[in-house]
């Protein structure tokens, strides 16, 4: 393969797992607080017809990005006042955030079917992006992109780094130990959902305003469901998400390339490799209580009830 | 402010009234939102909720929609009053079509009146294989179910797709990702010549069964107390991992069942959209029946009446179907926002309280 | 026993570190704290003693701001203070471990620690200073270890180095032995010393007598809410404190004709020894015991010395290493789970009602058929069968007077009193060859205790060989045969209540004491 090819290849693959990278950060900092959000389809589509839709009333793409981060916290807001306040199921509420997203962005979007709106444009690093390779990879493309970089920069720092990160992990670890020391529980769960609604609404607007770059009800084709899967194969992990990010949105490309060369799998199962291999890491960590304990969030999908 | 006070005890009032209440306020949310679309609120109300159910072929179609709703929602309710979080319905419906399908297929010109059974049991067992697979992983290496079976659906989808884009190709299919039609020995019966097939009377069936199982027998009883008090469920001798096989092998077959009904029967092949996420709906069937069999089956119902609604709605007044996912969602948010209200309720304070129970504040 | 009040030793030129006066706690029912004083020197190793329910953990909450007093003054430092919460207490230099801290498991030592400090100006080079500290005091932490890795031991040291790192002038531990080796404790000691020298009092709370005589200065040994001495555990010896400490008197007793019959035993615990499963569990360590049919047996002990492991190893809930660790009837049941140890005549019920003994949101019929299946043969086929489920429920609440709607009444509706009466009624009404209970009147009032004494006795009478693990030794006293004592996951040959000493007891129960002597022990 030449260095172009190889150059393309690596840009697809990006250019088609930034959408995952986003979700999934947001999703990782809702999990390791230890709520478990399975609505990130449904903000997502939500946060893509919001930044359509301004992006399309506006002329600018930017206010659009902005709008779908607003659209994608608030919407999350529901999930959050139900499970947090209200004390309700969080796999059933999950499910009916996907539910109603799904419907309700499809009502909002009826009338932007067919239409164009303007797109996320490139941003190019003046000498930078003429570098072979590197050039074009990191130096030359939309916002986005460059977002999706330092926000997994940034949840990794946030979360190694700041006392506040190490509060959050604590909040996942045992609510109640948090709680017994004076933390607010649900307050941080709060400021964790709206984070993960912010970005997975910003993936809904990179699909809308440049992947696709159209609107239809169905932009978001399961990849919010690619997200969850993803935070679980990356066990919490941000710079695993990383890699996980590029293989689950590569698979496709790698499936073609692999057919390319004349290996006899048939793609749809290496499409479900990465999920197998997610299944593979759950057992890994699972498989004694110490690893579970470190890796696994230990409150996940569990309700808070403060015993003051 | 408001504060949140635990009761006593349930709320009986509030155990019956709270589905109600959820109904009624989704409803009055549903003419506001018909409102805003500039469609007349009581007709859209009216089309979405009433008119499918004025016809035979309108009520048929209502069993047809819910059969599988409402067969996957009661083994999901099963799986879940165990305290077992089975997500992977959707994965066990495809394995159980996958399954009974893969035979008919094998066998497309059986005549013998026994196979058509032999192919649903191949459709049940399909489901407790893929669903085996999450309580082997969750026994023996203590892997989250929520996690391992939502993996399975997608790996069950794909395998779906590899086959009927590969191996089981339709070769007269011009080349659609379909499988072969299945033989009239592996057809779901109609009944009295309508759409409504086998399924249509099995669902409710099988509710009632699960409903006598979980009410009348000692497994039933051991499933409820290992659900509500794993301690005590230890006390009275129950074994876990026993009682955890059987609510996922229950619920797998069932899905698996409502699969190979479903693609024997309407669709009539094996295709890549055999299911429109019924799994997951049917989750949410499981909660607005409140996980009790009864309960699922008209869950199943009035989702299923959502379904046409939508439908009916896009037909005559122009409206997206999308609503569809709107009423499902609101719904749902209704009805577990609604039952805070059975295990608390609402004080008002003077000052809000910061310890414990956070405050539910209003509006400021 | 009179109450054995020494002279507090006068005040040093400061004055004694921290003064309790006259500290008054009421809670509905019970009056935790009676007037109690309470003086901690400088460089003093206090030690606070007595059984459960002496009132010793209200008045340390209140030392560390947790709960407020009635009545009564706090002098610190040679000033009056009002400690209104925990973070008060510990800007004035008091710290506090806990008995059972939280941590958490998937964070390290320093991560920890960190969350415990609100100030980031305290975090600046939290590793070195962890290090520095944890070293000096002989309590070695490494930072960067997680908490998961540890052993509780290392995790005390967590809480304690916490403690250390905002220099506290008065350290309270809670019972920080229990859970502690033998070379541990003796760390901690020297550490504490180390502590008290260099200008750190330490309270110390405990009921360990040899413990206390060979760490502390002074002693206040509370009994019931009131203080009934201060001295100096050196001078004393463990009889003369345990006998201070156990606030049971030893009248005697006719509520029950001992015949003293040698009957066969009936059930044998033979060398047991088992793993706890909970956090702060206490290992079960070569247990042998005997109980005839007729007889009661009393397991006495402070709570949290392996009685909840002991009562699900005696259910079957956790397995006996061997089969021939238990025998029932001469069958070798070690390994049987509860249901088959129902089908050979064991019944039993565990101390935690809500969630344990009963399911709360089921209804008495429901919650008799958990236990009373097999023996009351409640189901036919599989199916439950209703109607004898029902009568079953009826008439044990006929017997026993258990105030409810009836069997179909929820168990949580039902006060604790009652639903104690139901679910003891529904064991004995089984007519058990062995019957095991543990608390059997916790949280019960006098009337429904009365009751259920009178049907324990009526079983033992028919032949039934019970054994009532408690922390009541009033109640131990009352009913029972013969008396054991369980310390620290061991459990002494038992004697005759009849020749027991309350030393002996309160000996045994402090973890001290040698048994097989006392055995011919005349009684005081």
């Amino acid at each position: 393969m030449s260095l172009y090819e190889i150059t393309s290849f690596v840009l697809s693959i990006i250019s088609a797992s930034t959408p995952l990278l986003l979700a999934a950060s947001g999703e990782l900092i809702t999990e390791k607080s230890g709520v478990l959000n399975l609505g990130v389809e449904g903000m997502m589509l939500i946060g893509a017809i919001a930044g359509f839709a301004t992006a399309h009333a506006t002329g600018n793409a930017m206010l659009g990005v902005g709008a779908a981060m607003l659209a994608g916290a608030l919407i999350s807001m529901i999930f959050a006042v139900l499970t947090l306040s209200l004390l309700a199921n969080q796999i059933a509420t999950g499910l009916a955030l996907t539910i109603f997203g799904h419907g309700f962005a499809a009502l909002l979007g009826a009338g932007f079917v067919g239409i164009a709106a303007p797109t996320l444009q490139k941003i190019s690093f003046p000498v930078l992006s003429g570098i072979p390779f590197f050039g074009p990879v990191l130096f030359d493309q939309n916002i986005l992109i460059y977002l999706s970089f330092v926000v997994l920069f940034g949840i990794w720092w946030f979360l190694r780094k700041t006392h506040a990160g190490l509060i959050l992990r604590a909040v996942g670890d045992s609510h109640d130990a948090a709680h017994a020391m004076g933390y607010p529980v649900l307050a941080i769960r709060y400021a964790a959902i709206a984070f993960g609604g912010a970005m997975a609404g910003i993936a809904g607007a990179y699909l809308s305003l440049y992947y696709s770059p159209l609107w239809s009800q169905d932009l978001a084709a399961g990849r919010g469901w690619i997200a969850l899967a993803l935070v679980v194969f990356s066990a919490w992990r941000p710079f695993w998400l990383l890699a996980g990010a590029y293989l689950f949105g590569g698979i496709t490309y790698m499936s073609l390339y692999l057919q390319g060369l004349g290996v006899p799998i048939p793609s749809p199962l290496i499409s479900a490799l990465p999920y197998a291999g997610t299944v593979v890491v759950l057992v890994l960590i699972s498989r004694d209580r110490r690893r579970t304990r470190l890796n696994q969030p230990a409150c996940l999908g569990k309700s808070f009830h403060a015993v003051a | 402010m408001f504060r949140l006070e635990p009761r006593g005890e349930r709320s009986q009032f509030w155990t019956f009234c709270s589905p109600v209440l959820a109904v009624a306020l989704t409803i009055v949310t549903m003419a506001l939102i018909f409102a805003a679309m500039g469609a007349p609120p009581l007709a859209g109300i009216e089309t979405f909720l009433i008119s499918p159910l004025l016809s035979v072929s309108g009520l048929s179609s209502l069993a047809v929609r819910a059969a599988p709703l409402i067969m996957i929602g009661v083994g999901l309710a099963f799986c879940y009053r165990a305290n077992v979080w089975n997500i992977g319905g959707d994965g066990q419906f495809t394995l159980g079509a996958l399954a009974g399908g893969g035979l008919a297929l094998f066998f497309p010109n059986q005549a013998f009146w026994w196979f058509y059974p032999v192919v649903l049991i191949a459709g049940v067992l399909g489901g407790m294989f893929w669903a085996g697979i999450v309580a082997f992983l969750k026994l023996r290496f203590n892997a989250n179910e929520i996690l391992t079976s939502l993996m399975l659906v997608y790996i069950a989808q794909l395998v779906l797709v590899w086959l009927v884009t590969g191996p089981w190709r339709d070769p007269q299919g011009y080349g659609f990702p379909q499988s072969a039609m299945f033989g009239a020995g592996s057809t779901t019966p109609d009944i009295f010549g309508t759409t409504m097939h086998l399924g249509c009377i099995l669902a409710p069936l099988l509710a009632i069964a699960i409903w006598l199982i979980m009410g009348r027998t000692v497994l039933g009883f051991q499933l409820r107390v290992v659900g509500q008090a794993p301690r005590a469920a230890r006390y009275a001798g129950f074994s876990n991992a026993k009682l955890t096989w059987i609510a996922l092998l229950v619920s797998g077959g069932l899905s698996g069942l409502a699969g190979i009904i479903e693609v024997t029967g309407p669709i009539g092949q094996l295709t890549t959209g055999i299911t429109p996420g019924y799994g997951f709906t049917a989750v949410i069937v499981a909660f607005l029946g409140r996980l009790h069999p009864i309960g699922v089956i008209f869950a199943g119902l009035l989702l299923a009446l959502s379904y046409l609604g939508g439908d009916a709605a896009q037909i005559n007044l122009n409206l997206p179907n999308a609503i569809t996912g709107i009423f499902q969602g609101v719904l749902l948010f209704y009805l577990l926002g609604a039952d805070i209200l059975i295990l608390y309720r609402l004080k008002r304070v003077k000052r809000a309280v910061q310890a414990g129970i956070p405050a539910l504040e209003p509006a400021e | 026993m009179d109450a054995m009040i020494e002279p507090v030793p006068g005040p040093s030129a400061a004055g004694p570190l921290l003064a309790l006066r006259g500290i008054v706690k009421q809670f509905p029912g019970c009056l935790a704290n009676d007037h109690v004083d309470l003086t901690v020197g400088r460089n003093e190793i206090h030690a606070l003693l007595g059984e459960n329910g002496a009132g010793k953990s209200t008045l340390v909450k209140i030392i560390y701001g947790v709960m407020k007093p009635d009545a009564g003054t706090i002098t610190w430092d040679g000033r009056a203070v009002t400690i209104a919460n925990p973070a008060q207490a510990r800007s004035l230099g008091i710290g506090m471990v806990f008995q059972h801290f939280s941590l958490f498991e998937a964070l390290t030592v320093a991560e920890n620690i960190a969350l415990g400090l609100n100030n980031p100006a305290d975090r600046v080079g939290l590793n070195d200073r962890i290090v520095d500290i944890s070293t000096r005091y002989g309590l070695p932490l490494d930072p960067d270890r997680a908490v998961h890795d540890l052993s509780v031991g290392e995790r005390q040291r967590i809480e304690i180095v916490r403690c250390l790192l905002q220099n506290p002038k008065l350290l309270i531990m809670d019972e920080p032995t229990s859970v502690l080796t033998p070379q541990e404790v003796k760390k901690l000691f020297e550490t504490l010393r180390r502590l008290a020298a260099e200008g750190c009092s330490i309270l110390y709370i405990s009921h360990k007598l040899e413990e206390i005589r060979a760490l502390c200065e002074r002693a206040t040994i509370m009994r019931l809410g009131k203080v009934v001495a201060h001295c100096t555990p050196a001078q004393k010896t463990a009889r003369e404190l345990a006998e201070l400490m156990i606030s049971a008197t030893l009248k005697p007793q006719d509520f029950r004709q001992r015949t003293g019959r040698a009957a066969a035993p009936r059930l044998v615990l033979d060398r047991l020894t088992i793993r706890s499963n909970q956090q702060f569990g206490t290992d079960l360590k070569d247990i042998s015991f005997s109980v005839a049919g007729g007889e009661i047996l009393g397991i006495a002990g402070i709570a949290g010395n392996g009685q909840s492991e002991l009562m699900d190893a005696l259910s079957g809930e956790i397995p006996a290493g061997s089969p021939k660790n238990i025998l029932l009837d001469g069958a070798e049941i070690g390994h049987e789970g509860p249901t088959a140890r129902r089908r050979r005549g064991a019944c039993f019920l565990p101390e935690e009602r809500n969630g344990h003994g009963a399911v709360g949101m089921m209804t008495l019929a429901e919650n008799g058929f958990l236990s009373a299946n097999v023996r009351a043969v409640l189901n036919r086929l599989g199916l439950i069968d209703r109607k004898r489920t029902r009568a079953f429920a009826a008439g044990v609440i006929k017997r026993f007077d258990v105030r409810t709607t009836g069997p179909e009444a929820e168990a949580r509706a039902l006060s604790g009193g009652n639903l104690q009466k139901f679910l003891i009624g529904r064991e004995v009404v089984q007519t058990p060859s062995v019957l095991m209970l543990s608390q059997p009147t916790w949280g019960v009032d006098a009337g429904a205790a009365a009751a259920i004494y009178e049907a324990l006795v009526a079983l033992a009478d028919a032949g039934t060989a019970i054994v009532i693990i408690s922390q009541d030794l009033d109640e131990i006293l009352l009913l029972c045969d013969r008396i054991a004592v369980i310390a620290a996951g061991r459990v002494s040959p038992p004697m005759p209540v009849k020749e027991a000493t309350i030393e002996q007891i309160g000996l045994l129960m402090g973890g001290g004491g040698a048994p097989v002597a006392e055995v011919a022990h005349v009684p005081a």
